[in-house]
């Protein structure tokens, strides 16, 4: 098993609705493998600057399968902080 | 003097560096140098980073020099539309605060929170502070703040402590704080009126805050007077806000200008012309977007040798936004008497100044010139829209094809918004 050498910023493919006041939420991210991982609950919502990968824009903290993760907006694009494994 | 407002200065720390540091967290801890492209003769430090400053290099170095005092220096090209979008944040947090905000340039600017304070608890040391945590968390960057009653106070402020720094400038400790600073210190005093200063003994704050004014008057003139005013606290100046909505600079536009640093140096005056009419077109350009038309054109030129302006200007027969006319009129002015062989240019540009609103309707004379003018416009017109559509490089001038060297440029596209005076 191989760990995780740091993150990297990724953009990402993201089904989201807006409602008529403008908000935005997220629905679906998909990964570019064509995975598809449905957020189960939005936790937090602010702007925020992402210390991992860089970059700075909305920061939803959203529930995946029982793990919480960052997921930015960066208007009009969207972008994880990606894990980037080790080298073997 | 008017002691009771409370005004914030915010000034990003080293902006384009630490935007950069805070898009690539690789950059972070490192010496960064923004610079120019040294091979269109544009190899200046625009802004160094914390760690490359402590290394000496500092704001409008040459790349050479700066990799001299550092050459473990990471240099990275200016990406503008990236600090434009965090300049706009960092606005965004400021109008949270009061609607009352005056930038200042792309990373500094004055918040007036007299009338606002008292909903965030009425103090202006929490507001400051608050913002100053907010820039960090929401953008990764850092800014100095700084309070004061004033601006030049504020201003003073935020740039004694940096970086990341807060320092307030109240009535009671003016003195103490302020007076013994350098008197270079103090906004627009530069080196020129620091020496002049100098030669009459003044070299602090509270020397020239307690100068006699006939004497700052006779060898400083009016400017010496107002300075004298900062010096004491006596700026009354309003902050002067913008529009909200936007984030950015909308303000009266008194002039409108496109400069250049040649990528090699004009030797011909079939160069130099080609400059000038690309710079007018863009300048035209810019006034008709704007509504506007010109009674004013300058233009300048600089010596490659001795790095001297020249510059000259001429009063047009009347208002103008005519790209014909006001080429026309830059080119005379940057070519008459000139001999670019001995001479060679390395810089130039042209402005149009004496602005007026564009008239809805013209006034027709027998002599036809009017009328002439009316299609030049309506051809202006149309390829505006074209370039509008198609780019700026839909539609060219055969003189501005001369030098293939300089094909490319766009001043157009390329222009950016300078801080406005202080004055204006």
């Amino acid at each position: 098993m191989r760990g995780i050498a740091g993150r990297e910023k990724r953009y990402v493919e993201v089904v989201s609705r807006t409602d008529v006041d403008g908000r935005v939420t997220p629905l679906v991210i998909v990964w570019e493998d064509g995975r598809r991982f449905p957020v189960d609950r939005v936790l937090d919502v602010r702007q925020a600057h992402s210390l991992k990968t860089g970059g700075t824009g909305m920061r939803y903290t959203v529930r995946l399968g029982g793990q919480s993760t960052y997921l930015f907006y960066e208007g009009p694009r969207w972008f994880v902080e990606a894990k980037v494994a080790e080298m073997p | 003097m008017d002691t009771s407002r409370a005004i914030i200065h915010s000034d990003c720390d080293a902006f384009y560096a630490s935007v950069e540091q805070a898009e690539h967290p690789k950059l972070r801890g490192l010496p960064v140098i923004v610079g120019g492209d040294e091979e269109a003769r544009h190899g200046i430090v625009l802004t160094a980073s914390y760690e490359a400053k402590r290394r000496g290099v500092r704001t409008a170095m040459c790349l050479w020099e700066a990799r001299q005092a550092c050459p473990e220096a990471i240099v990275v090209r200016p990406d503008f539309p990236l600090y434009h979008r965090y300049s706009r944040m960092a606005r965004r947090i400021y109008y949270d605060y009061t609607d009352l905000v005056e930038p200042f340039g792309p990373d500094e600017a004055w918040l007036d929170v007299s009338g606002s304070a008292h909903l965030f608890g009425g103090d202006v040391g929490l507001i400051a502070r608050e913002i100053s945590e907010r820039v960090k968390a929401e953008l990764g960057i850092s800014v100095s703040v700084g309070i004061s009653w004033n601006k030049v106070f504020a201003k003073l402020a935020s740039d004694a402590r940096k970086p990341d720094g807060y320092l307030a400038i109240r009535p009671e400790t003016a003195e103490r704080i302020v007076w013994p600073r350098p008197v270079g210190d103090l906004l627009y005093v530069g080196p020129a009126t620091t020496r002049r200063l100098g030669r009459l003994g003044i070299r602090t704050i509270g020397q020239l805050a307690q100068a006699d004014s006939v004497t700052i008057r006779r060898h400083l003139g009016k400017m010496g007077l107002v300075t004298q005013a900062f010096a004491r606290g006596g700026d009354e100046s309003p902050v002067r806000p913008l529009e909200p909505g936007s984030c950015d600079i909308s303000r009266q536009v008194k002039s409108v200008g496109n400069g250049i640093t040649l990528p090699f140096d004009a030797t011909d005056e079939r160069t130099v012309r080609q400059v000038a009419w690309l710079m007018g077109e863009s300048v035209c350009q810019r006034m008709r977007a704007l509504g506007l038309q010109a009674r004013c054109v300058s233009a300048y030129a600089r010596d490659a040798g001795d790095l001297s302006c020249r510059s000259r200007q001429l009063t047009l027969a009347r208002p103008s936004d005519l790209t014909s006319e006001i080429c026309q009129a830059a080119a005379r002015l940057l070519t008459e008497g000139a001999d670019f062989a001995s001479a060679p240019v390395r810089a130039l540009g042209v402005r149009a100044s004496s602005l007026v609103p564009a008239p809805e309707w013209v006034q027709l004379d027998l002599a036809g010139v009017e009328e002439r003018r009316c299609r030049l416009r309506e051809a202006d017109a149309a390829i505006d829209e074209l370039r509008r559509r198609f780019g700026n490089h839909a539609v060219r001038r055969g003189i501005e094809l001369a030098d293939g060297r300089l094909a490319g440029l766009d001043p157009e596209r390329d222009n950016v918004t300078h801080p406005v005076s202080f004055f204006a």
